[in-house]
């Protein structure tokens, strides 16, 4: 058995017509090796939609409130909108789209927001997903005040919140046992 | 929403981010999280022509307590790290709290400490932590480095005493000594919204009368700074925090507050808000001595 | 009629099938899920240049002059324009929205004055937000450099916020070819209400205020278009929840053939009514995409999307209402005002909604309502979930409240004497409905509606623990609001149904989702209609080219249109399936049934045949058999579904809160909801309808408003002020529901989209003011903010 080295994810460079400067980064993105030339006021949010196709981050709001671009820096949650493309040289990015590979089966928090129909639009949902993952990742269970928390950071228009609640809490139940 | 043309650049040194930050071709802005700032380029309300990214710099990155027993949080450390801390949960637990409701956790694993301080939003919480905590603030830049107490450092609505040339390099805490107690509380719309009003209290229980020895009352949404009121505090010394004690207290707040309306609430909401949460925080306060 | 409170729907009577009334899980969640939604943003277009809006930093003001040559020279711009560039297009109207049905027009005779928009203002702005010039550049960031380079001088005219004024006599006219700044009106009267009034026992009169907010979808409005070179057409992606009208309306603008113009609607994210109407940035987007030659993408940011995308829900009705010593409503009169901002985008939707659905479930037998739509300097006002009936509820729930304490009768009693009866159905209210025809409430049961949720808010348990008073400042208080709402608006929706030579089963319908999950839904009706099992079947909405007619989602339509269109649909594909089988097998038609995608004789041991050996095996390959006489006919088949009239869902909301005496907090204890919209195909997505519907009802009730200043600015214009409930502001909820078949359709169902939105803000209004009791308060209008509420209790103790 070899073991295969992640091919690289290709990047578009800025437009020609970008007056500020560019600067070179590298990262990993799901995994994959990254490097890219962006321009210093490229926003994470646009580097993934618009120069890695990474388009399941999305954009609603771009001043940190509705949660929609959030993804895992380093394995921590945070706004894509608010990180700037450039400050992420050497980090480890994970978005919605690496979550499960396209021929495996939905992780099981991505599982619990079907089941308990948490998603009905589905345009804030990666960001749920994301901070959801990040909460199944911890070593312990976060307790109830924690996951409240998180949830605040993010706007879903369409579902009210109750399955989404329950889609968490099914979530943390099967990775921390009940 | 998108933010005009600039540079970014990450020194990896105090010395060439203060001599980046005094660079008069260009007006340079600091970055650290960018949680406050970023929303500001997007809306295009901040404009700089160069962003110092100080997350690069390791001393920047220290959170320790000093040999006098202080606590000291360089300008690039998260707040998420911050209020995890043990050692800061153990000894400064209103600036524990206090970092805690600040928005959301995915913002606090970008934006920093110093960050929400030098930006100085009147209704935040951690200015009103840090004026009331009495914290000092080191400030570096081409003149070298000077101390400023909390009270000086914040001069006005998203203006504090850190020159366009100067860089915050780190908060210091003193500890809270032996009986004293603290509360911090405030109004919010939503869930990790800033505060419409806010109260941090810090209390000292004189224990051989039982009664106030010394008091710090600080109000943020109260005004362009952190409302510090020392007409109230002087209300409290001497008492023993009972309903008389707090209720004269309480008229001090709401006769010497002049905060404004906005959207979110009226002046007189946000008087009566601030003499209600400060009946709540003196008497949890006073519990904790 | 049943009633089933459980999760079991088999009792609902309404088919024999396998798949309605089943949560069946969505088929839509897991590729959303993989992050492969496609949203229109998400949709590759190589080599597209973006637009950027420059937009009016006035809400009233002559334009002098626009200089964009600086602009011109930004770097990576490749055309900045402005209305005189666009001069030769039409201005914009919402031309199915603004039409007076004809019965309507002969019995009412509403006013209804256009005031077309141009698509980039030439002489004038009227609202702050309203697009000025576009600039199109490589992309988002450079398009925004060049927008600062847009010189534009105005000068400033007399601004007209609140409504009342606009309608005063020396008051400014935004449209100077109007006599006056009235865009709508419309009056209706029935019996005597004078007479009613002048012997009555008890009135009350009263000025309610519903305040302004808006739907904000978490995806914000996007359009992008391209021209196909080869075949000269053009494709418009856009997130509208009307594309068949968007299509005719472009065709229409860029002088083109509807055929020629391609609509998708790919993956929405929310509308709530705000992506249902036309916009002019729908239109200059693919005028761009033509003149330049290359695609062109739009996304509209926050900031946009709140201040200058369709606002809604403002009004002021001064109510009043008259009854006798028993508590019986003898007349009710309401002059309403609805705000339309500066545009009459859609006529009388929203004011004529406001007006028959007033009465709600009671019985009145006296009526005038009137209603004046007014134009004024803010941001043109559409419908949003609920369009008009929130408001409307909103008035006549809480001058119930306050009848009920003019005469000391319990608020839910004195909702139980005026209630319509279920056997008084179907009821005919003696108003004109939306289509013009006489109103008839089609079915329902309103008093087991309250039964329902009287019970299950402990109102006895509520006034017990009020008599004990306050706990620590904290005062509790219950509220109650019900309304109707007439659902399953035409005039009609496509549905065809294609079996592939596999077996496989498309249906495509005129209707798009913005998170409905229709095709899981859709194909849940359509697999019990034609006998195949659910995972054969593939839907496909919002796509012009699948089916060339269609209205919409919108208005709680798409599933008594769409759904019944499927349903026909499917009937008639099935017999068409049974006759071929017929003939393959050589047996008689009647003999044979098809259920789970095989046709069976009715005899045990009988011939039989599967669908995908049916479809695949015909005459020559892929070519199925003919059907019905002609050579080549497909198995397809083509509906399109016309309602005959309104199915009428109904609901009854309860509400427990707890008010801070001192913070103005309001904490809501129980919410409960208790609906009926006739039979339920997927529980699973009904229930997520209701809930999602309730919470922006919350939100509307406690926390969202879009503030003027007096000034015409928004102030509300970012996220950060524009409070949109996180999950720690919405409860759980209490929820039970009946069913009521609707008779108006073959699937008994009802619409249930904006249910849920409708009674929020009245039934927390009245928990409120029902908490705050000892201070003697009125709600008359909201967000119920801390400050507000507050501001409540100050007044009643100066008084």
């Amino acid at each position: 058995m070899t073991t295969s080295v992640p091919a690289p994810l290709a990047a578009r460079t800025p437009p020609l017509a970008e007056p500020s400067a560019w600067h070179g980064i590298s990262l990993i993105v799901n995994g994959r090796p990254v490097t890219a030339q962006v321009e210093a006021r490229l926003l994470l949010s646009d580097f993934l939609r618009d120069r890695l196709g990474l388009t399941g981050t999305h954009v609603g709001c771009e001043h940190g409130v509705c949660g929609a671009c959030t993804v895992l820096v380093n394995d921590e949650p945070v706004r894509a909108c608010l990180t700037l493309a450039v400050q992420c040289d050497e980090v480890e990015l994970r978005t919605v789209e690496g979550l499960a590979p396209a021929d495996a089966p939905l992780t099981p928090v991505q599982r619990a927001f079907h089941e308990c129909h948490g998603m009905q639009c589905g345009f804030c949902t990666p960001g749920f997903v994301m901070t959801t993952t990040a909460l199944t990742e911890q070593d312990e269970r976060p307790d109830e005040e924690q996951v409240a928390d998180a949830l605040s950071g993010h706007l879903c228009r369409c579902t009210g919140y109750r399955n989404i609640r329950r889609a968490v809490c099914q979530a943390l139940d099967e990775r921390f046992g009940e | 929403m998108k933010p005009t043309s600039f540079d970014y650049t990450a020194p990896s040194t105090v010395g060439e981010a203060v001599a980046l930050l005094g660079d008069e071709e260009r007006e340079a802005k600091v970055v650290a999280g960018g949680q406050s700032l970023i929303p500001m380029l997007n809306m295009r309300l901040a404009r700089p022509e160069l962003l110092v990214d100080i997350t690069r710099i390791p001393e920047l990155g220290r959170l320790h307590v000093d040999g006098s027993g202080k606590l000291r949080i360089g300008a690039a450390v998260r707040q998420a790290r911050a209020a995890a801390d043990g050692a800061v949960r153990e000894g400064w637990p209103l600036l524990a709290v206090a970092i805690g409701r600040i928005g959301h956790p995915q913002i606090r694993h970008r934006g920093t400490v110093c960050g929400s301080l030098a930006h100085h939003d009147p209704a935040a919480e951690l200015p009103t932590a840090a004026v009331c905590l009495d914290a000092r603030f080191v400030i570096t830049g081409p003149r070298g480095t000077r101390t400023v107490g909390a009270e000086d450092f914040f001069v006005a609505t998203f203006s504090t005493a850190v020159e366009a040339d100067e860089l915050l390099t780190e908060a210091v805490f003193p500890p809270l000594p032996a009986h004293h107690g603290w509360a911090f509380e405030e109004l919010t719309r939503r869930h990790g919204d800033f505060a419409t009003v806010g109260v941090a209290v810090v209390l000292e229980r004189d224990t051989a009368t039982d009664t106030v020895r010394s008091a710090r009352v600080v109000f943020c949404g109260a005004g362009p700074v952190p409302v510090r009121l020392p007409a109230v505090e002087d209300a409290l010394v001497g008492t023993d925090v009972g309903e008389h004690a707090l209720a004269a207290a309480a008229r001090v707040a709401l006769a010497r507050l002049a905060p404004a309306d906005d959207v979110h609430a009226t002046a007189e909401y946000r008087r009566e808000g601030a003499a209600h949460l400060l009946v709540r925080a003196c008497t949890t306060a006073w519990e904790r001595c | 009629m049943s009633h089933a409170s459980d999760r079991d729907r088999s009792d609902q009577g309404n088919s024999n099938g396998t798949w309605i009334g089943r949560s069946v899980p969505r088929v839509e969640d897991d590729r959303l899920l993989r992050g492969n939604g496609r949203y229109v943003d998400d949709i590759a277009l190589p080599g597209a240049v973006e637009a950027a809006f420059l937009r009016s930093p006035h809400a009233h003001a002559r334009i002098e002059s626009v200089d964009v040559t600086a602009a011109l020279t930004a770097p990576g711009v490749v055309a900045v324009w402005t209305g005189d560039d666009v001069a030769d297009l039409p201005a914009m109207l919402n031309k199915e929205e603004l039409r007076t049905p004809p019965g309507l027009a002969a019995l009412l005779d509403p006013l209804v004055r256009m005031t077309p928009m141009p698509l980039l203002a030439r002489d004038k702005v009227l609202y702050v937000g309203q697009p000025v010039a576009v600039v199109l550049a490589e992309n988002r960031y450079l398009a925004e450099d060049a927008l600062e380079l847009v010189e534009v001088r105005y000068a400033p005219l007399r601004v007209l916020v609140d409504p009342e004024h606009a309608l005063g006599e020396d008051a400014v006219r935004l449209h100077e070819d109007l006599p006056d700044n009235t865009a709508v009106a419309v009056a209706t009267r029935v019996g005597d209400p004078e007479a009613a009034f002048a012997g009555a026992h008890a009135v009350v009169s009263e000025r309610f205020e519903a305040h302004r907010y808006v739907a904000s979808p978490i995806e914000t409005r996007a359009v992008s278009a391209q021209v196909d070179p080869y075949s000269g057409r053009l494709t418009v992606w856009s997130g509208t929840q009307t594309p068949h009208r968007l299509r005719d309306a472009i065709a229409h603008t860029l002088g083109l053939e509807s055929a020629t113009v391609h609509v998708i609607a790919a993956d929405v994210g929310g509308g709530f009514g705000q992506k249902g109407i036309l916009y002019v940035e729908e239109l200059l987007v693919p005028h761009a995409a033509r003149r330049l030659g290359r695609p062109v993408l739009w996304r509209e940011d926050r900031n946009e999307n709140l201040t200058a995308s369709s606002h809604a829900r403002e009004q002021i009705h001064r109510i009043e209402l008259a009854a006798d010593a028993e508590g019986r409503i003898v007349a009710v009169r309401d002059r309403i005002t609805v705000n339309f901002g500066a545009y009459n985008m859609t006529g009388l939707v929203v004011p004529y909604n406001s007006l028959c659905h007033l009465l709600g479930p009671y019985r009145v037998p006296n009526v005038h309502i009137d209603v004046t739509g007014v134009l004024t300097n803010t941001t043109f006002a559409t419908p949003y979930r609920g369009a008009g009936r929130p408001e409307t509820v909103f008035a006549m729930e809480r001058a119930m409240d306050r009848l009920a304490a003019e005469l000391g009768i319990e608020p839910a009693q004195l909702r139980a004497r005026n209630l319509v009866r279920p056997d008084e159905m179907p009821y005919a209210t003696g108003l004109v409905d939306r289509s013009g025809s006489p109103q008839s409430y089609d079915s329902g049961d309103f008093p087991e509606l309250l039964r329902r949720a009287v019970a299950k808010a402990d109102v006895e348990g509520v006034r017990a623990r009020q008599r004990e008073g306050a706990r620590d400042g904290k005062y509790v208080g219950i509220g109650f609001a019900m309304y109707i709402e007439a659902t399953g608006l035409g005039p009609f929706e496509t549905a065809r149904i294609d079996v592939a030579p596999s077996g496989r089963v498309r249906l495509a319908i005129g209707a798009p989702s913005q998170g409905q999950g229709h095709r899981t839904s859709m194909a849940q009706i359509a697999a019990d209609a034609i006998g195949v099992p659910f995972d054969v079947i593939d839907v496909v909405g919002g796509d012009t080219e699948a089916t060339p007619f269609g209205v919409g989602t919108i208005a709680s339509r798409a599933l008594v249109n769409a759904g019944n269109a499927t349903h026909r649909a499917g009937r008639l594909v099935r017999e068409k399936i049974v006759e071929a089988a017929a003939r393959r097998l050589g047996v008689d038609a009647g003999g044979l049934d098809l259920s789970d995608g095989i046709v069976r004789a009715g005899e045990p041991g009988g011939p039989s045949i599967s669908l995908a050996e049916l479809a695949g095996k015909a005459p020559l390959p892929g070519i199925p058999e003919p059907t019905d006489g002609r050579h080549g006919t497909e198995i397809s088949e083509t509906v399109h579904f016309r309602p005959p009239g309104f199915a009428v869902a109904s609901g009854a909301h309860a509400a427990v809160v707890e008010v801070d005496e001192h913070t103005g907090e309001v904490e809501i204890l129980h919410y409960v909801v208790v609906h009926d919209a006739g039979n339920i195909v997927n529980p699973m997505i009904a229930e997520g309808q209701v809930t999602g519907g309730i919470a922006q009802g919350i939100g509307g009730a406690l926390y969202e408003e879009m503030v003027y200043g007096p000034d015409g600015q928004p102030r509300t214009g970012t996220y950060m002020d524009y409070l949109v409930p996180t999950s720690s502001e919405i409860p759980d909820l209490d929820m039970d529901e009946i069913f009521t078949p609707s008779p108006m359709n073959d699937l008994g169902v009802k619409g249930l989209g904006e249910g849920g939105a409708i009674a929020p803000q009245a039934v927390l209004a009245g928990a409120v003011e029902d908490a705050l009791r000892p201070f003697d308060v009125v709600v008359r209008r909201g967000p119920l903010s801390p400050s507000r509420v507050r501001a409540l209790i100050r007044a009643a103790a100066d008084a």
